[in-house]
């Protein structure tokens, strides 16, 4: 009887210490999870706190509506955003031009008429295009697309117009980010048309119309908020970039419309008022951060908008 | 009601029409899909087709006469009084080796053997003295030793360099070229696999003959393990709590939301974030592979987490059940039995972030792993992390920017480094993942 008593008080005794570690175990677990909270709550503050800094001696208006970059480090910049703006997205325009019909025929070609063995190998490599850094693209842009660029449009080129001056330019950047975001493009809109309901197409086959038919008037159509959520994804990581626009871009800031001339974009401005000896005191260096949060902010709407959607269609056909 | 086709078998012109837009449409796939594989495949050949040629190296070799005059006056071997010799006093024995070349391979030319010296790289006199430094009883002896040569006679023997292309060129004349010709007929020039290129450091603008990317691998090797000492715990810990114990409460949504969108948000804001908080806020030093890997570890630890919790998600939750059942905690279930279940899954995931922090460029730009030399190798565990480091993709970019195009072919040649690498980690996923996963 005592033995059992004694048993049963050094079990409790056990179970109470167990209890404890696991308290502790599971303290770390919480902690470790709000990391991630913690991370996001840094990217903002350590923005915020420079970009206040900034338009306490910088106008916030001159950066949101002047309309010229001209960055001096003796003192009277004007650092205006929009020209940076237009850049970056007439870029991520070119690269999404090259980028969704590719990619949206090949998820259209893979999900509807691809066997499983075609399937199970182009798939896979067409992700490989993700899966490069973005460094060989930037010396892809850099070293073979821009040169080669340059002797198709160039003087005494191919084709006999100069257009072309220098390397960099918009096309350049753009026809090489494009090919980065085929992948993201193809499979995203993959798996959104393989989700359109199988019943969807045997009505439209049933009714006598033909595959292509169905797939541009049925599948298409049903898949549709899918693949525009896709193409936002791509877009935000477009904007986001940073490599292969620093190697094929340039660095001149204008807003124009010809493609073959160099811009410039947020990403590759951050990088060059940071980099080298930066004071931290003057608006040159500190619009960096400006610039920062607002592709933070941007490519964070888009990826909001872009999952709400997808998230949407997806309740839709569950 | 008017009949359009006359006979059942036969397709009318609009039944035709429809078939071949149908046929139209399929090609239009097609050539997509291949327009796809066909750029990547552009991509690779170009890559291999430049970097290749990093690979190898041309060298010149030498009988060099260590002249005691020269080196060690005074004859004794005083290894302090040799280390006094600057490059200056080993010139004259590599002009009077290069004249001893031209007598013996019977080259004819015009030029002098001081211009014969010149084919050898600028790091030449110095790799010479670092010969002598390192044991001394060479001193007196001739010793056949392989130079580099320059970066121009290395090009010439690649194809990279021409006759034409060097018209304006100081650096080097035709006649050069035609003594190189003679040297390469001779035997006495010859192109060879290049070790240095993979182990050594990086050289400076000068010099793109010997810049090698081995101590920016080291970089990036640091860096690796800080990523994965951080994230592989703290990814793991928070997918554990988020999939298993995490009550559904605004907190646990504002977690999740929260990880998503982090791996989305652009790599560069990572590195300004990087900048603002280690650098300036806790003051640790520029261009340390430790911060590298700290930025780089922010970056990872969504995709750990994410693929941490798809890996314990697949785990049935039978097996917890059981656990239950027989009277575990939900702790122990969860410790011992869902994790190691789910842990082929997790090294997956963890190989694959970490694959992909290493070919990640644009926070290091930030953190100045970009702009300087990485010529001196780390000794200590200490100074991998803490000294100024370059990393693997930070390399290529700081070759890429140089002025002389030798250096574009290290830099496509460091990029072939990289890809193996990725493709090495990529492999290893996938093996893990055929070997391990279990299908329930």
């Amino acid at each position: 009887m005592t033995g059992l008593l004694l048993t049963d008080s050094r079990q409790s005794q056990r179970r109470s210490r167990q209890r404890r570690l696991e308290a502790i175990v599971m303290g770390l677990l919480i902690s470790a999870a709000s990391i991630a909270i913690l991370v996001t709550i840094g990217i903002v503050l350590s923005m915020a706190f420079e970009t206040v800094h900034f338009f306490r001696i910088y106008d916030w208006t001159k950066f949101f509506f002047g309309s010229t970059w001209s960055p001096n480090f003796r003192g009277d910049s004007e650092l205006a955003i929009l020209p940076l703006l237009w850049g970056t997205l007439y870029i991520s325009a070119v690269a999404l031009f090259v980028a969704v019909p590719v990619g949206l025929f090949a998820a259209v070609y893979l999900a509807e008429f691809a066997g499983p063995k075609v399937r199970a190998t182009a798939k896979p490599l067409l992700e490989l295009l993700a899966g490069i850094p973005t460094i060989v693209y930037g010396l892809f842009a850099l070293i073979t697309v821009g040169p080669g660029l340059v002797r198709l449009f160039g003087e005494g080129g191919v084709f006999g117009v100069s257009w072309m001056a220098g390397a960099s330019s918009v096309l350049t950047a753009g026809l090489v980010m494009g090919i980065m975001l085929i992948p993201f493009v193809s499979s995203l809109s993959d798996d959104i048309i393989n989700a359109v309901p199988q019943s969807l197409r045997d009505g439209s086959l049933g009714l006598g119309a033909t595959r292509s038919e169905t797939i541009r008037q049925v599948v298409l159509p049903a898949a549709l908020p899918g693949v525009v959520g896709a193409i936002l994804l791509a877009a935000s990581r477009a904007i986001g970039e940073t490599m292969i626009v620093v190697m094929g871009a340039g660095a001149v800031a204008k807003i124009s419309g010809n493609p073959f001339e160099a811009m410039t974009t947020i990403t590759t401005r951050i990088v060059s008022q940071l980099t080298g000896d930066s004071d931290f005191t003057s608006p040159e260096t500190l619009v960096a951060f400006a610039l920062g949060i607002s592709l933070f902010v941007l490519t964070l709407g888009l990826n909001i908008v872009a999952l709400a959607v997808v998230r949407k269609y997806r309740e839709q056909y569950e | 009601m008017t009949l359009r086709s006359k006979s059942l078998f036969a397709a009318d012109p609009h039944i035709q029409s429809r078939k071949r837009a149908d046929a139209r449409f399929k090609l239009y796939g097609l050539a997509a899909i291949l327009a796809g594989l066909a750029l990547l495949a552009v991509l690779l050949g170009t890559v291999i087709g430049n970097g290749l040629g990093a690979f190898q190296q041309s060298y010149l070799t030498l009988e060099v006469e260590l002249l005691e005059s020269k080196l060690d006056k005074n004859g004794n071997r005083d290894i302090e009084e040799i280390k006094k010799v600057t490059t200056f006093g080993y010139d004259p024995l590599l002009t009077a080796a290069a004249e001893r070349l031209i007598e013996t391979q019977n080259i004819q030319t015009d030029l002098r053997a001081k211009d014969i010296a010149k084919l050898l790289s600028k790091s030449a006199v110095s790799d010479l003295r670092d010969f002598v430094v390192a044991d001394t009883s060479r001193i007196g002896r001739t010793v056949s030793f392989d130079f580099l040569v320059n970066a121009r006679v290395d090009g010439y023997l690649k194809g990279r360099v021409t006759r034409e292309s060097i018209a304006d060129d100081k650096m080097i004349s035709a006649e050069q070229l035609d003594a190189v010709d003679q040297l390469v007929a001779a035997g006495a020039l010859v192109k060879r696999f290049n070790l240095d290129f993979i182990l050594g450091s990086d050289a400076s603008d000068q010099r793109p003959e010997a810049a090698g990317i081995g101590t920016a691998m080291l970089g990036s090797l640091a860096m690796m393990l800080v990523v994965l000492v951080l994230t592989l715990p703290v990814g793991v810990s928070a997918s554990i709590y988020l999939e298993e114990f995490a009550p559904k409460n605004r907190l646990t949504d504002l977690i999740e939301v929260n990880i998503s969108n982090l791996a989305a948000v652009p790599s560069i804001v990572f590195g300004i974030l990087g900048l603002a908080v280690f650098i300036n806020i806790l003051h640790l030093p520029m261009s340390a592979p430790l911060v590298g890997g700290l930025v780089l570890s922010l970056m990872t630890l969504p995709t750990i987490i994410i693929s941490s919790r798809a890996a314990m998600k697949s785990v049935p939750p039978s097996i917890r059940d059981a656990a239950l059942g027989v009277g575990a905690s939900r702790m122990q279930a969860v410790f011992h039995h869902v994790l190691p279940l789910a842990a082929p899954g997790i090294l997956t995931g963890t190989i694959i972030g970490l694959a992909q922090a290493l070919g990640e460029t644009a926070p290091l730009l930030l953190i100045g792993m970009v702009g300087f030399i990485a010529s001196t190798t780390p000794e200590t565990m200490g100074d991998a992390l803490l000294a100024p480091n370059s990393a693997l993709p930070a390399q290529i970019f700081e070759w890429a920017k140089r002025a002389d195009p030798a250096f574009y072919e290290r830099a496509w040649g460091g990029i072939i480094v990289l890809l193996v690498f990725l493709v090495a980690m990529n492999a290893v996923a996938i093996l893990l993942r055929r070997r391990f996963e279990r299908r329930w």
